[in-house]
């Protein structure tokens, strides 16, 4: 299945770019896509457990995804 | 009750306006702006940038826990994105409730809420020409981009 994973902010400078199309596994959680992200150039970056949100809510790592989701790494918000 | 995001200068008096209410003894309006200094460095600027969509359902979310905690349907939110100068609004919070301390708790409420959870980011630039993503959690100072 395809996931596609939005970065922001700090992320997004370290990986290089804003979206990344996931190839996972089915049964595939969040904490496996963010391996395999965390496996990319810039990736060992990113802090062990980042904030994640699937389809527009946040999600845990045991999160299981499906095919079509919106995956993102939420960098430590700074609204305000 | 409304929450939205804009890269328009925020219209604070317009936002007062919406809120006000014959039922609400009290309105409260909270605005937040981009400071000179932070953390010991002067700051020339802020960029602000959002997963907009998630931020903007997070937002909704909190006006609507405001609303039903404190009891009132006067509750709106804004915050802007893109290049802000030093003094500019970057995010609004307007509230009427009937009685005043419902008014400020509500307030707080949301703005605490806001800076806890919804996904929106800020670059600061410096005067010595540098710039940095803002990390409240501390997690990544000094990392300089």
């Amino acid at each position: 299945m395809t996931v596609t994973a939005l970065l922001f902010a700090s992320y997004a400078d370290v990986l290089g770019r804003t979206s990344i199309d996931l190839t996972l596994a089915p049964g595939a959680t969040v904490a496996d896509a963010l391996a395999n992200i965390r496996a990319l150039p810039g990736g060992d970056q990113l802090p062990p457990q980042p904030l994640m949100a699937v389809n527009l809510v946040y999600a845990r790592g045991s999160h299981a995804l499906k095919n079509g989701d919106e995956l993102a790494v939420i960098p430590p918000v700074a609204g305000g | 009750m409304r929450a939205a995001i804009t890269t328009r200068p925020l219209d604070v008096a317009a936002l007062l306006a919406e809120v006000a209410d014959a039922s609400c003894g009290a309105a409260i309006l909270f605005v937040g702006t981009v400071r000179d200094m932070n953390d010991g460095r002067a700051v020339t600027g802020i960029e602000y940038s959002a997963y907009e969509a998630m931020a903007e359902r997070e937002m909704r979310a909190i006006v609507h826990e405001a609303a039903e905690q404190f009891a009132t349907d006067h509750v709106v939110i804004e915050h802007r994105l893109g290049a802000l100068e030093l003094g500019e609004a970057s995010v609004a919070i307007a509230i009427a409730h009937p009685r005043r301390s419902g008014a400020y708790d509500a307030s707080r409420f949301v703005i605490e809420e806001l800076k806890r959870r919804v996904p929106i980011w800020k670059r600061e630039a410096y005067a010595d020409g540098t710039r940095e993503w803002v990390d409240p959690s501390g997690a990544n100072r000094g990392q300089h981009t």
